[in-house]
């Protein structure tokens, strides 16, 4: 297949690769871009654990064109910390929000998002914003926690 | 996967062309829904075209007394319209309870409608409100467009463009979701417009949704949620599986008759 040149932003830098038309962005991320945090789950857009943030959305990336996030800015787990761990990710270390942790890079990103949307949400907010990642590990109570005590924690700050 | 060529659309005219010359040529809109479908190896498409990028099929605009949607807008983007929300909220909110962030943020309305899966939402809101499909050949009305499970009006090279609501006085959904998978194991939706009104039931008929003529009749004469409570669904025709029976799903649909009415009768 005829190869094409894809230039996006990811995690605030500019990036610029060939991709094969029909790519999914989750290949393309993993393979041609060297970003590993996106992980391969179902690839069926059953799990969630792709999910990047395109353009300030959550997005699965297995069931995204690669192509589709030309000229558009693609934020995913690797670009969470910025020198010290992120407030997200120090929380879920604090309170065990992971354990195999293969869910953690997607469910970091739907928390963000939400977190970026809505600094004080309902616990009943936290659960729609992970609606769409799945956990087989931690019974999602542990990550239902983490992300208000970073809301709360950001609150108080 | 098995292998396909892939095409993407810059314009609605072109993707259209496409669809008639390119062999065994499938539309891809938010591809939730086809993706899935041929990673599992049960379609095998040898074209794809995508439509992510073609803009004149994107937008939501108030057109008289209707509102007007187009193929490629996202379930996100219905359910945070302005427009919508003043106009015809029970719509916003139709489409803010689809699957999760992530379906919503790709997922489209001329995909849902396209596809018409048995459990989707869609279908419903289109069939209880008498919305028309518009089509780059022709207007179909919801009531002739779906065709039974996974079956519409659609021939072939055939796409839909968007999708007119004409704005109703009184409209809500309400469904019981799968919670796994959040599709409706029932979802009710009714809709008041003058004098007439329409109830569409979906995820419990075997064909699909379908129309509840003993509810419309009833709110017919009073549009209240006590109109209903006296009705029975009949568990002939529908859904029985692991999730739910045909006997529970009839029940279902009479509690999500009432529960859309009292959301219809609100404010």
């Amino acid at each position: 297949m005829a190869k094409k040149p894809v230039t996006f932003t990811l995690n605030g830098s500019d990036r610029a690769a060939f991709a094969e038309e029909g790519l999914n962005l989750l290949e393309f991320l993993r393979r041609g871009i060297g970003d590993l945090s996106p992980k391969y789950g179902c690839g069926q857009g059953a799990c969630g654990a792709c999910t990047v943030i395109i353009d300030g959305e959550t997005h699965l990336a297995c069931l995204t064109m690669a192509d589709a996030v030309h000229g558009r800015k693609v934020e995913t787990a690797s670009g969470l910390a910025n020198g010290k761990v992120h407030p997200l990710q120090e929380a879920f270390m604090e309170y065990f929000a992971a354990q195999c942790g293969y869910c953690t890079p997607g469910m970091l990103m739907s928390a963000k998002v939400l977190l970026d949307r809505n600094p004080s949400p309902t616990r009943a907010d936290v659960i729609e914003a992970i609606s769409g990642n799945l956990c087989r590990c931690t019974g999602y109570e542990p990550i239902i926690d983490a992300i208000l005590a970073t809301a709360n924690m950001r609150a108080r700050a | 996967m098995y292998e396909f060529k892939y095409h993407r659309a810059t314009s609605a005219r072109q993707a259209a062309n496409l669809l008639v010359k390119a062999d065994d040529a499938k539309l891809l809109a938010g591809g939730h829904t086809l993706l899935p479908t041929m990673k599992q190896r049960l379609a095998s498409p040898a074209n794809i075209i995508d439509l992510g990028k073609v803009a004149e099929l994107k937008g939501i605009e108030i057109k008289g007394k209707t509102i007007v949607i187009g193929a490629m807008t996202t379930h996100a983007e219905v359910a945070n319209s302005a427009a919508v929300q003043a106009h015809l909220p029970g719509l916003a909110a139709l489409a803010e309870g689809i699957g999760d962030p992530q379906v919503r943020h790709k997922g489209t309305i001329g995909g849902s409608v396209a596809n018409n899966d048995p459990s989707a939402d869609y279908p419903a809101g289109l069939v209880a409100l008498g919305a028309t499909i518009v089509t780059n050949k022709r207007k179909i009305a919801a009531d002739d467009f779906f065709q039974g499970m996974f079956a519409t009006a659609l021939g072939e090279g055939e796409m839909i463009v968007k999708i007119i609501f004409p704005i109703a006085s009184r409209f809500a959904y309400a469904k019981f979701p799968n919670p796994a998978s959040r599709y409706a194991l029932v979802g009710v939706a009714v809709a008041r417009k003058g004098a007439s009104v329409r109830v569409a039931v979906t995820g419990a008929g075997e064909n699909g949704v379908f129309r509840w003529a003993d509810a419309e009749k009833a709110l017919g004469a009073k549009f209240s949620a006590k109109s209903v409570e006296a009705l029975k669904a009949s568990a002939k025709g529908l859904n029985g599986d692991m999730h739910a029976s045909a006997d529970y799903r009839a029940h279902l649909i009479g509690v999500m008759a009432k529960r859309a009415v009292m959301a219809a009768t609100a404010k």
